[in-house]
């Protein structure tokens, strides 16, 4: 079987963002972690974790002064999504789980699904706008008054507007009162001429309205799991329902709204693109055979597939590679790893809750007058002040006019693991600009992969000019689709001045130092496999300082009396397995062998930490102690603090609970100003 | 806390063997002396020839001996003067035996500083760079094997460290092959008994990048017990191993006090003010200030009390969660620079510990994952994952890299299409993919029985280069230019000509192969970047001055090869540069032509009479300079035209300016600019200041070290 290939046209689509895109995404995705699920002798296992922070801006970088090219069209492009989801019968059916007995209908499943993804996106987008659209349902709630349509919302607020901490918190209720307030209809009822499937693209379309095309990514994600939607439709009417609702999405699709299809599984049958939906979203026969859909039977099924699917796939950049005078191979960059961060901060004023605005002003030292932002830095160096323009020193930083210089190949064992300062970058070839460089890119990759071996260029930004390892990816797919996408992997390498020698820093010189023996390398050999986790994927771990930070967000948003909720610290390991027998045996072997079988370790305590509270303690008291002994004010009066040492000036600082750091001036217009008050 | 000074003693090879490379020599000494002029200013430095025919050492005036050795600058703190010197090295005709020079350098050492160990508040080094082709004299008394155990230990007892460079050069003939085997095993033997590295490396790159100039006191990130379960806890130090040195942060340049007055410290002080939005005057103090989180359209917030109760606290330690598959932990998750876990200095068990795990990874092909919390109070828990370096020198204990991997959060998936599914016409056929393996099989950079070329730890940092050599210009002659790359560190930007040319037929064949064609349509919107949106044809669509670049075509721009922007047509002529593209000197050259034409427009001006001419100039340099990616040209030149326009009593043209509304470039329009749309305005409000954020502030050697913490 093959899944997930996009049509021949498809790539084009990464390069052209705003172009229309026809898309169906099967559901194909799996993790690593998945992928190797196995039952086997797992010493203890993670739960797989939902996704509850995929972020976007952490993928743009500003902080970072080599990756604010990164951000290019981030400022200029946000989403407009309608999330379209299907409330007819069969989506309630309670569908059995292979792995555990939990049944779960597949409204559920799509209902957290989408819950993740827009708590995603209020932390990380905060531009995008969202509607959610069940179609098939008893009530209806629209602009336009079609029946079956009901567009969710909280009381304020648009229907499509930014998601806030109550439409999550709603919408996450939604299932609770679905069947009185809104309520489920199976599709086309016969003899109706009401096409819901039809209405809702209305709907959504209508929502999307507002916005121009250029700078907003419009897009329908449509859950379903009728892959007939007019099956009971009457015979007479059903061509005519067919053809006005394929004219709808086209239409849409003419306005530059993107429609996206996630097809659930049917109960005990397959989900049958070919009946309606692959006309709908125009696929021609041969690519429909790629597009073999999997049906989402679990929640993390759709989970993933909606992670990959959140956002648009984003160009971050364009470059050549240059391969050699004339040849030139044009690429696309992607951010596929960045560290997420908590979001920025805005100064507010805690009487008003209104942002702040902050003021620089520049003044010179040396006269105390107001100057402009200086055009001139200076180095002090040989006691003479040495002075750069900024040109001079951005020209310092421009060895090369060229983005990417091949230079040439290495086997892969010459990258060390400590070959890396920051994350990776990804490319992909591309003939937008350049036609011919895809396979020019395809040959060269094949040929890496072949001899084993990555390439070295130097990346020449111009902020942080660097040698980079381009690592080939073997494309890697399981049944049910892609797990690393093929391409190169740039890696960032650093200058000899950036390394160390650290492990040489403890050399033994009174001859080798202790090697393991055999049986001590055998018993950690043993110890590893007892400890080892197949599975591993870092999908499994998610950030416990973030989940925390945005847990406690929440719940302020909301302003309500809310307990806060509990977040696993899913970094912690599972220490009640690891005390099980079978491997504290495998780990006392170990012990044994390398530490002797009495050796006690030592029970850990925070001693250092205490005794440098203790210390800080002590010291409180003797400032508190010392202080009385200066009349402070009248040493400002007379302005004698500067006779006094910093050790005195401390002692002040110290007693008064205010920070201890800089140089004595400091120190003593810190005291003035605490003494003023 | 200050840094204990370095003494040390180069001792440099001049024997004919070494003739062809003194100048490679003399470049890397003069790096050494000027980062140490830089950094470590009180440091110390001799300087010891050897191989020459006059001997000027006090062993040969007291004991005899030592004859090839002359000691040429006794050690004495780092001066210009040496850089001098540097560039005449003499050329010496003796043998270069290194055991002399080592002696005499110890000697020097021991002179000024004391015997034994008393020394210590300075680090005694030694420097040594050899060719390593002189037969070394037998000692009168044992082997010289036992020569090298004896001086070992001296150093040993004195303190002291050593550094060799070993240049290996390619010359054939058996003789020399085994003096240079002999002499490299020698060398090699100190690095068993005392605290010396020796480096073998064959190109001037990687000589010239072999000396670590600057001395940083390592400082570790972290001390205590690597848990591996609730039972077993390992004693270990966390260290960086790789941490990116970049140029320093200059500090900003105040011209106010008078220029003869030499206590002036120069320098700009910045002061930031928090205002409310309201009322531009009120101006609020920090105690009420809060801080604010997005949280979808609302900002939520919360007092640092508030934070601090419920915030992540995780408890210090480094805890093993699992051991896996290396393929689990692909090599691209590895996000940041990269730390090294060593066994704690002297414990025994801890380095059996390390060892065996260590080992038993790299048998198994595992690697383990690890919680990391390096410090008490810290924000964030670091995932790291640990593999396994197994030392290669008796003396080193076996010890783990760690590097920093991704949360779930962190990372970001996107399907792309498979290679496989492109239609055929984008796929290499049989003739292409032979060319491709040809050319990747052939430019090897790290060929077997030879050096690897552009190891990362041989790769001097071109830029770093650059600005030192650029503030030593600077020294002599304020008004230097920014000095050249460097031609060997070029090897680093460019391919070695060398391999270039040994593989021209490979990569002729590869280049031949593929039609490679640029998209002219494209390719007008900008010269060496390519973005997906361009917004230059509604930014040009806007003002009718610059229009007239619209009618032109790409190809009428490039037929015309101006050399230079006149005054008579000068946005033309300005395009027309900007467009032709055989040579990358154009563009930057157009630009400052341009400037200069608008700065004489504005100075020759008469009641405003050039103004308008000026103004279609200023115009259409923006948009080039949006269109070339080049946005500080622009940038810095509204700033200067800022000031200008306000002190020479052009604030008319400012207001022309202001009511054409023409700004700073922004992030939006051309990525590398320093400052988002609302800074970009602010110019036209204030006629000067708006500048974006400053570079990041100067972090220190511990935050760097706690990168981690936020």
């Amino acid at each position: 079987m093959k899944f997930f290939r996009l049509p021949s046209t498809g790539i084009f689509t990464f390069l052209f963002p705003a172009a229309i895109l026809l898309k169906i995404f099967p559901l194909s995705f799996c993790t690593r972690a998945e992928r190797r699920r196995t039952n086997d002798s797992i010493p203890f296992a993670y739960k797989l974790q939902l996704m509850d922070l995929e972020s976007d801006d952490l993928f743009r970088d500003e902080d970072d002064e080599e990756n604010s090219n990164f951000s290019q069209d981030k400022e200029a492009t946000k989403e407009f999504v309608v999330y379209m989801i299907d409330a007819g019968r069969d989506m309630f059916l309670q569908i059995k789980e292979e792995d555990d007995e939990k049944k779960r209908p597949h409204f559920s499943t799509v209902v957290k699904c989408i819950l993740e993804s827009l708590k995603t996106r209020i932390i990380n987008s905060d531009n995008d706008e969202v509607a959610i659209c069940f179609f098939n349902t008893r009530e209806k709630r629209n602009l336009q008054e079609s029946e079956g349509v009901y567009v969710f919302n909280v009381r304020e607020g648009e229907d499509l507007d930014r998601p806030t901490a109550r439409l999550i918190k709603d919408f996450s209720h939604v299932e609770d009162n679905f069947e009185n307030e809104i309520g489920s209809q199976s599709g086309i009822i016969p003899g109706s001429r009401e096409n819901p499937l039809y209405s809702a693209l209305w709907v959504a379309q209508g929502l999307l309205r507002k916005g121009s095309t250029r700078n907003v990514d419009k897009r329908i994600l449509l859950f379903t799991n009728n892959d007939d939607p007019f099956g009971s439709a009457d015979p007479g009417v059903k061509a005519d329902m067919r053809r006005t609702t394929i004219q709808r999405a086209k239409d849409a699709q003419d306005l530059g709204i993107s429609i996206e299809l996630f097809p659930l599984s049917r109960l005990g049958e397959e989900f049958n693109i070919s009946i309606f939906y692959a006309d709908m979203l125009e696929f021609e026969n041969e690519e429909l055979t790629q597009f073999m859909p999997t049906v989402a039977e679990k929640f993390e099924d759709l989970t993933n597939q909606l992670r990959k699917k959140i956002y648009k796939k984003r160009v971050v950049r364009k470059i050549t590679l240059m391969v050699a005078d004339g040849m030139s191979i044009g690429l696309s960059t992607y951010a596929l790893i960045r560290p997420a961060l908590t979001g920025k901060i805005t100064w507010l004023d805690s009487v008003t809750n209104k942002p702040l605005k902050l003021e620089r002003s520049y003044i010179c030292a040396d006269t105390g007058a107001l100057v402009t932002e200086p055009l001139k830095r200076f180095q002090t160096y040989q006691n003479e002040k040495i002075k750069f323009s900024l040109d001079e020193l951005s020209e310092i930083k421009k060895v090369t006019s060229v983005p990417l210089r091949l230079l040439g190949f290495k086997p892969l064992h010459c990258l060390k693991d400590y070959h890396n300062i920051r994350p990776a970058t990804f490319l992909y070839p591309s003939d937008e600009e350049i036609s011919g460089s895809t396979c020019a890119f395809i040959a060269l990759y094949r040929a890496m992969l072949r001899f084993q071996k990555y390439g070295v260029a130097f990346y020449g930004n111009t902020r942080s000019p660097q040698l980079v390892a381009l690592l080939p990816q073997e494309e890697v797919t399981s049944s049910s689709g892609q797990i690393d996408p093929p391409g190169l992997h740039m890696i960032y390498l650093p200058y000899s001045d950036d390394i160390r020698r650290s492990e040489k820093l403890h050399m033994s010189m009174d001859g080798p130092v202790p090697r393991a023996s055999k049986e001590q390398i055998d018993k950690a050999t043993a110890m590893i496999k007892k400890l080892e986790l197949r599975e591993f994927s870092v999908y499994q771990i998610s950030n416990p300082a973030l989940q925390r930070h945005y847990a406690i967000l929440q719940v302020l948003a909301l302003d309500e009396n809310e307990d806060l909720p509990e977040t696993k610290d899913e970094t912690m390991p599972d220490e009640e397995s690891m005390q099980r027998p079978g491997i504290a045996k495998a780990v006392q072997e170990f012990k044994d062998v390398v530490y002797g079988s009495n050796y006690e370790f030592e029970v850990i305590t925070n001693t250092k930490g205490d005794e440098a509270s203790k210390k800080r303690k002590a010291l409180t008291d003797v400032a508190v102690k010392e202080v009385g002994n200066y009349n402070w004010s009248k040493l400002a009066e007379t302005q004698k603090l500067q006779n006094l040492t910093v050790v005195e000036l401390k002692y002040y600082l110290t007693a008064h609970n205010l920070p201890l750091t800089g140089k004595k001036e400091v120190l003593i217009n810190r005291i003035l100003t605490h003494l003023e008050r | 806390m200050a840094r204990t000074k370095e003494s040390l003693v180069l001792l440099l090879d001049i024997s004919p063997s070494m003739h062809n490379h003194l100048q490679d020599v003399a470049r890397t000494v003069s790096i050494l002396v000027k980062r140490k002029i830089f950094f470590n200013k009180s440091d110390e430095l001799g300087l010891v020839l050897f191989g020459s025919e006059e001997a000027n050492n006090d062993l040969q005036k007291e004991v005899g001996g030592y004859e090839s050795v002359a000691v040429k600058r006794p050690i004495r703190v780092v001066e210009e003067d040496l850089l001098e010197y540097l560039s005449e090295l003499p050329r010496g005709r003796a043998q270069g035996d290194f055991l002399d020079a080592l002696v005499v350098g110890m000697d020097l050492l021991i002179k000024k500083h004391g015997a034994g160990m008393k020394g210590n508040k300075v680090n005694k080094r030694l420097y040594l760079i050899t060719g390593a082709r002189s037969l070394i004299k037998d000692p009168d008394e044992g082997t010289k094997e036992d020569q090298v155990d004896v001086i070992a230990n001296q150093m040993k007892e004195h303190g002291m460290k050593l550094d060799v460079v070993v240049l290996q050069q390619r010359i054939s003939g058996l003789a020399s092959s085994n003096i240079f085997h002999e002499n490299v095993s020698l060398l090699k033997r100190f690095s068993k008994r005392a605290q010396a590295e020796v480096l073998i490396v064959e190109s001037p790159v990687s000589l010239l990048s072999a000396v670590k100039a600057r001395n940083i006191s390592p400082v570790t990130l972290f001390r205590g017990d690597l848990e591996l379960t609730p039972m077993i806890r390992v004693k270990v130090w966390v260290y960086k191993k790789t941490i990116q040195e970049r140029v320093p942060t200059l500090k900003k340049y105040s011209e106010k006090a008078p220029p003869n007055d030499s206590f002036a410290s120069r320098e700009v002080k910045m002061d930031f003010e928090y205002k409310s939005r309201e009322d531009p005057d009120k101006t609020i103090p920090p105690e009420q200030r809060i801080k604010g989180f997005r949280y979808g359209p609302q900002v939520v917030p919360i007092s640092t009390m508030e934070e601090d109760t419920l915030r992540f606290k995780p408890e210090k330690g480094l805890k093993l969660l699992c051991f896996t598959d290396t393929s689990n932990v692909p090599r691209h998750y590895y996000l940041k620079d990269t730390n090294i876990i060593v066994p704690e200095p002297g414990n025994t068990m801890a380095i059996l510990a390390v060892s065996a795990v260590a080992r038993a990874m790299e048998d198994t092909k595992k690697v383990a994952i690890v919680r990391c919390i390096w410090r008490q109070g810290q924000k964030q828990a670091v995932l790291g994952l640990l593999t396994p370096n197994l030392s290669s020198s008796e003396n080193v204990a076996d010890s783990f890299y760690l590097n920093v991997i991704p949360f779930a959060e962190d990372i970001r998936e996107f399907p792309f299409a498979s290679f496989n599914d492109f239609p055929p016409s984008q796929q290499p056929n049989d003739s292409q993919q032979e060319a491709a393996d040809n050319f990747v099989r052939m430019f090897d950079l790290a060929p077997p029985g030879r050096e690897e070329i552009l190891q990362p730890e041989l790769t001097l940092n071109p830029v770093l280069e650059r600005f030192y050599s650029s503030l030593d210009a600077k020294l002599r002659n304020p008004d230097a230019d920014v000095p050249p790359v460097d031609d060997l560190l070029m090897r680093i930007v460019e391919p070695d000509p060398e391999i270039v040319s040994e593989n021209e037929f490979a990569l002729n064949r590869f280049c031949s192969q593929f039609q490679l064609k640029v998209n002219p349509k494209k390719d007008k919107m900008s010269k060496r970047f390519w973005r997906d949106k361009a917004p230059l044809s509604e930014e040009v669509g806007k003002d009718d001055s610059v229009d007239l670049q619209s009618d032109i075509s790409f190809e009428s721009l490039a037929a015309r090869k101006v050399e230079e922007v006149g005054g008579l047509t000068p946005v033309q002529d300005f395009e027309a540069m900007l467009a032709r593209r055989d040579s990358d000197e154009w563009v930057p050259k157009a630009i400052r032509e341009m400037k200069k034409l608008i700065s004489d427009l504005l100075d020759n001006s008469y009641n405003g009479n050039t103004y308008s001419k000026a103004l279609d100039c200023l115009l259409a340099l923006r948009s080039g300079c949006v269109q070339q990616e080049e946005p500080m040209g622009f940038n810095n030149f509204m700033r200067e035209l800022a000031i200008k326009c306000r002190s020479k009593r052009l604030n008319d043209f400012w207001e022309l300016i202001v009511s054409k509304n023409l700004t700073l470039i922004n992030k939006g329009e051309a990525a590398d600019s320093d400052v988002t749309e609302e800074e970009a305005k602010a110019i036209l409000a204030e006629g000067n200041a708006g500048r974006a954020p400053d570079q990041p502030p100067e972090v220190d050697e511990m935050e760097l070290l706690l990168g981690e913490v936020v």
